[in-house]
């Protein structure tokens, strides 16, 4: 059959991850520092309880928008958290995954032709899913020396009369910065001169080691004008349940909602009573995952210094981005070599937008032990590069 | 820094001083004052070792005795604890709420030696009332540790 497939999808860029993946699974004892996913299993309880909902069959569809119990929780827990209320009926959604918020969130909102701003490096759904909205993705390239932060300035330059809608990826994968108070205040600034709105993927929220993550729907005007998405993935090691949720303005809670229906029904019954768990009774699990990956953090920047590595320190998520420019390699000549030298996976930094050329994405979702050893075959990679940069 | 440290150091006593300054984002010194603080006052009261013997050849066996005792007039169960502690074999004693009054874990080589150091030790004692053997035939769990599987990775190798 002649053009069986559609353009349009023909034409996205595969995800840059994928091509690594692909050399790392063929190598069997390849040690990998390349997951972006927790190293912790769900917690017992929240996974007895989901157990104990399969037992009382509760096996059938839930309302399109979710278990109202759910939605009241989430609703508790973002008022807990950031001191924002959100109508459960109305403006909560549970979806299938944060990442299917971020589909049918920029579905909802953007007009063939309107420019959504992606903020980058940045996690690898933001541009497909815009250009699949029909939206021209504008990327915005975030520099190492602010930190990988935001800046009112450079969101200005990006604005154009078609922005409809900027995205926030804040603590950010892959380089782990977060956005401070005052960071946020003076973007939100620029946002309501402009009008624009925002998608805000907080999905690392629980997992800042600085101060307490600051949504930006706690800042003035930015509430009525943001879709917040968050979801049970990494705070509660949940990734293979797949839930979700956005908040937002009822009315794009309303449409959302309407494409939700038609493409997904209803999110996993069973991962929704879970997640009722989780959100009463989680919160020490939490900090517990919290507090051991701070200390790998520690362990990681700390190894960075002694070996001479360029890093900021960063305080979200659990990565960090070193940068490896100084071996005049690319990020995926540099992560390529090393993966053949010394069966470590690192995924280069180009995987999560152009910009991250320069840098990697260590992941310290492992435990202290893997780390050590995979840091330490690192340590002889980098001296190793020194040596032959000599002798040249 | 007080809490953090003794969670890391119950899971692991064997880490070195300077790996632990760094995941607490302290100094080495305030560690190495902080520990020598915490055995002044006896928060840190030894650092063991776990083994799993099921694994050498070595003979062991463990129990748990529940043992119900008539308290002493001004001493209350402190007396009768410590005439049990003081046996080299008891490995713990507790006191109990419930149904008994102490629990008390054992070790010996053999279930003879056990149940010697029950019949002619522990029951004679004049205040012990009724002992309960239990002896231990398997450790799933212990410390907090699972002995009878071993962590395996079973993420995906790399993913965005």
């Amino acid at each position: 059959m002649k053009d069986m497939l559609s353009k349009q999808v023909v034409g996205l860029k595969p995800s840059g991850i994928r091509k690594f993946f692909d050399i790392v699974s063929e190598m069997e004892d390849a040690i990998s520092l390349g997951v972006g996913e927790p190293d912790f299993d769900t917690p017992w309880h929240i996974r007895d309880e989901g157990i104990y909902s399969l037992e009382k069959g509760r096996t059938f569809y839930t309302s399109n928008s979710g278990l109202m119990e759910l939605r009241q929780e989430i609703s508790n827990y973002i008022k807990r958290k950031q001191g924002v209320t959100y109508d459960p009926k109305h403006e909560v959604l549970i979806t299938v995954g944060g990442s299917e918020a971020i589909d049918i969130g920029l579905r909802a909102v953007v007009n063939p032709g309107d420019e959504v701003l992606i903020p980058q490096p940045s996690y690898v759904s933001y541009e497909p899913c815009a250009i699949m909205a029909g939206a021209v993705p504008v990327i915005i390239e975030l520099k190492a020396e602010n930190e990988f932060r935001l800046t009112a300035e450079e969101l200005e330059e990006a604005i154009t009369d078609r922005t409809k809608v900027l995205i926030l990826p804040f603590p950010n994968n892959p380089t782990g910065a977060i956005m401070e108070r005052k960071d946020l205040e003076a973007i939100a600034g620029v946002i309501r001169k402009h009008d624009i709105l925002v998608m805000s993927d907080e999905i690392y929220a629980e997992l800042t080691y600085k101060e307490k993550h600051v949504s930006i729907v706690e800042i003035e005007g930015m509430r009525e004008r943001t879709i917040l998405i968050n979801g049970f993935s990494k705070s509660y090691a949940m990734t293979g349940w797949r839930l979700g949720y956005a908040c937002g303005p009822k009315e794009i809670i309303e449409q959302m909602t309407k494409l939700h229906q038609f493409a997904i029904m209803c999110a996993p019954t069973t991962s929704q009573y879970a997640a009722v768990e989780a959100l009463r009774n989680g919160d020490e699990d939490v900090a517990e995952m919290r507090t051991a990956y701070n200390q790998r953090r520690r362990f990681l920047i700390h190894a960075f210094r002694e070996m001479g590595l360029e890093c900021f320190e960063p305080f979200g998520a659990f990565y960090v981005f070193p940068c490896i420019k100084e071996f005049g390699m690319t990020s995926e000549e540099f992560a390529e070599r090393f993966l053949a030298e010394e069966k470590v996976a690192v995924v280069p930094g180009t995987a999560f937008g152009d910009c991250g050329e320069g840098f990697l994405r260590i992941s310290y979702a492992y435990s202290l032990d893997n780390l050590k050893l995979a840091i330490g075959k690192l340590a002889d990679f980098v001296e190793r590069l020194r040596r032959e940069e000599k002798k040249d | 820094m007080r809490e953090e440290l003794l969670a890391v150091i119950e899971r692991n006593s064997r880490i070195d001083l300077k790996e632990l300054a760094v995941i607490l984002g302290v100094e080495e010194m305030d560690v190495v004052n902080e520990l020598q603080a915490l055995e002044d006052e006896g928060i840190v009261c030894g650092y063991h070792t776990m083994i799993d013997w099921e694994k050498t050849s070595i003979e062991k066996v463990s129990a748990l005795i529940e043992v119900r005792v008539t308290p002493q007039r001004g001493q209350g169960f402190d007396n009768i604890a410590e005439r049990i502690y003081k046996y080299p074999e008891v490995t713990s004693v507790y006191l109990i709420s419930g149904g008994f009054d102490l629990l008390v874990t054992l070790e010996g080589k053999s279930l003879k030696e056990i149940s010697g150091f029950v019949s002619d030790k522990l029951s004679t004692l004049d205040s012990v009332l009724s002992t309960a053997t239990h002896f231990i035939l398997k450790k799933y769990k212990d410390h907090g540790t699972v002995l009878t599987k071993k962590y395996e990775d079973v993420r995906e190798k790399v993913s965005p």
